[in-house]
């Protein structure tokens, strides 16, 4: 019997086969009864009083995918906004500072988006002032620890001065129940690398709002590494406000069991000749983990020769987790070099695990090795050896921590 | 003497149109110290043999057996075959974001061993066994596979073989792709780790090239999933000459005898 050689019929295509569906989080097809259309998001309203801004419900598009209720009293109640406890050894070139609220720097890189981060801004009595500059460059690490468990807000202003070199980290442990703003600015031609480093307890709560403007021929790198805490939502906002300059966006986060980790982030390229990359990674792992990114890129109608990227990427350990990835990429002007998003969620690549396992290697080392070198993409990026040696460590402790969890379930 | 023994095995894989049948009834036996080349078509299953020998999961094993000095080696996970002595050096090695290759050699052997190699004669083994692959230093400091060319995949891949000291290695199309050069760079080092320690070979491969530098003892020529002819060397002499159009359903004298 001769066998005709078989060719398979081509397969029809479906939308849904190629993801190319409408958007889960909605407003993006016009034929929708009540479609409003989609706004420029740097028309988003802004103000430093809270009371100008309307309760919020946990339907608004920046607060629909965050536990709302949860944040309550961060959102509305009275907050705490004295000094707390923080210690920064002295560094050659960085003044740290306790200044009154109507300082000139205050204000200097933006304004509140939401409700909470106006809370935290009104509230505040005393601001954290990080001036940063000299001929070398500055080294400095802060460690805050002793915000507490009483709802509280605080403010934070670090200045790189024109042509400074610095490097920033600002590490977070301990209890907290804390909203806060952030604000950077990234004099012309000076080079900030800040590193946000989230170590709180188990049932802490903490929203952040960070705002940068970055000069010209300037540089904000800005990393934010999230590995524990009830609740954290970081929301950095990053304007490429003078010709040339240019931001490098990364984040880690790793969720366990009943975390939810989140990260709104904007870029926005405002001046000519900026470029922009926008990194965040993230693993999920043991019941109700969740992570949220949301990653806005505009590139606005005077930011000729723009060059942007933004992706995420989720690695999924274990049922019962949910990360959302939602990147959203808005172009004013054509004249670019060009722009381009990314966002891929998935479980273990089968082919690495046989890779590493036909070497001998067993499965649950292979999964830890495919785990860090997913992560440490990241943490190459820190730019402290000392740093990234510690955050790799961290990473194995979470995988051996949560390998322990699966074990027992 | 150690002896990997393939006794009719039967491989079937599932696809969108079904169970697939690719391996029908495999019989093959190698022992230490031989090189058998394993020649056919494209399609034919050669590189289904290799994955299910090594335990690739998407190959459903429906019968047979596959025995290392007797004991069945297809009930074993895929890393316990590895730490039993089996090698598969692949035609598509994957990519390992983050995983250096110096860190991804040394807890291979770690795990391979039982224990950690003494770090510095095993540095020193590691730079002789590249230098003699002709890769650079700066290799071992890359990410596993991550833009490695076609060459440097598979210079990587007999590295491995040379330092991991398997008792038999399965060598999935490492002559693809390469050039001239490559290709004696990387036969070199099969030669080499053989000659160190003796082990078994089965080398899958669709053309006679490679067979110039790495010589079998025994060839067989594999068609529709199982082995249609064994021979020695001079058969591989015969399908460099004749290609394997003989032994192909649709060639004159097959076809005439398969009308029905």
């Amino acid at each position: 019997m001769s066998v005709a050689p078989q060719i398979p019929a081509p397969q029809k295509a479906t939308l849904e086969q190629h993801g190319a569906k409408a958007h889960s989080d909605g407003g993006w097809d016009a034929s929708e009864k009540g479609f409003i259309p989609v706004q420029t998001r740097s028309e988003r309203f802004s103000s430093v009083l809270h009371d100008d801004f309307p309760a919020v419900t946990g339907q608004e598009v920046d607060w629909k995918l965050s536990p709302v209720d949860l944040l309550r009293p961060l959102i509305d109640d009275e907050l705490d906004g004295s000094e707390y406890e923080l210690a920064a050894p002295d560094a050659v070139g960085a003044v740290v500072e306790w200044v009154p609220r109507d300082d000139a720097r205050v204000g200097s890189a933006g304004k509140p988006e939401d409700r909470a981060s106006a809370n935290a801004w009104s509230s505040t009595q005393k601001v954290l002032s990080i001036t940063l500059s000299g001929e070398t460059p500055v080294a400095l690490g802060v460690d805050r620890t002793g915000f507490g468990s009483t709802p509280r807000g605080a403010h934070t202003v670090i200045t790189a001065t024109k042509h400074t070199s610095a490097h920033v980290v600002i590490r977070s442990t301990g209890a907290a129940h804390v909203v806060e703003n952030l604000e950077i600015v990234v004099e012309d031609g000076a080079d900030l690398t800040l590193v946000s480093l989230q170590e709180w307890d188990d049932d802490a709560i903490h929203l952040a709002s960070h705002f940068a403007q970055v000069g010209r021929d300037a540089k904000l790198t800005h990393i934010i590494v999230s590995l524990s805490g009830k609740v954290v939502r970081v929301n950095p906002s990053v304007h490429l406000s003078g010709e040339g300059s240019s931001a490098e966006l990364y984040g880690l986060y790793f969720a366990d069991a009943g975390q939810h980790l989140e990260q709104r982030v904007y870029l926005h390229h405002e001046a000519a000749n900026t470029k922009g990359r926008v990194n965040y990674k993230g693993a999920l792992q043991g019941a109700g983990a969740r992570t949220v990114w949301v990653g806005d890129v505009l590139i606005g109608r005077q930011a000729s020769g723009t060059d942007s990227y933004e992706q995420n990427r989720n690695l999924v350990l274990t049922e019962g987790t949910r990360a959302d990835s939602i990147p959203n990429l808005e172009i004013e002007t054509g004249d670019i070099l060009g722009a381009g998003h990314a966002s891929a969620t998935g479980r273990f690549d089968d082919e690495q695990l046989f890779y590493l396992q036909a070497r001998g290697i067993t499965e649950a080392e292979a999964r830890r090795l495919v785990v860090i070198g997913f992560l440490s993409e990241i943490v190459q990026k820190i730019g402290d050896a000392a740093l990234e040696a510690y955050l790799h460590e961290k990473i194995e402790w979470e995988l051996s921590a949560s390998a322990s969890q699966g074990g027992a379930a | 003497m150690s002896v990997l023994a393939v006794k009719d095995l039967h491989v079937s894989v599932e696809t969108e149109q079904g169970t697939k049948q690719i391996l029908k009834g495999v019989d093959l036996t190698v022992n230490q110290g031989e090189i058998h080349a394993i020649m056919g078509p494209n399609g034919s299953g050669k590189s289904t043999l290799a994955y299910s020998i090594a335990g690739h999961p998407k190959y459903h094993v429906e019968s047979g057996s596959v025995t290392l000095d007797g004991v069945e080696v297809l009930t074993m996970s895929v890393d316990q075959r590895a730490r039993a002595g089996l090698f598969l050096a692949m035609q598509y090695p994957v990519e390992i974001p983050g995983v250096r290759v110096a860190d991804f050699l040394r807890t291979a052997k770690t795990a391979l061993d039982g224990e950690a190699p003494a770090l510095r004669p095993w540095i020193k083994e590691v730079n002789e066994a590249m230098k003699g692959l002709r890769m650079d230093k700066t290799f071992s400091e890359r990410n596993v596979n991550e833009g490695f060319s076609g060459g440097e995949k598979k210079r990587h891949e007999i590295l491995q073989l040379e330092l991991l000291k398997p008792r038999f290695a399965i060598l999935d199309e490492t002559d693809s792709g390469l050039d001239v050069d490559a290709l004696k760079v990387v036969s070199e080092g099969v030669n080499r780790a053989k000659a160190a320690t003796g082990l078994g070979v089965l080398l899958i491969t669709h053309y006679t090239r490679i067979l110039r530098y790495i010589k079998p003892d025994f060839v067989h020529v594999f068609v529709d999933g199982k082995i249609a002819e064994e021979g020695g060397p001079e058969l591989a002499e015969r399908l460099e000459d004749e290609g394997y159009d003989r032994f192909l359903p649709n060639s004159s004298e097959s076809a005439s005898a398969s009308v029905v």
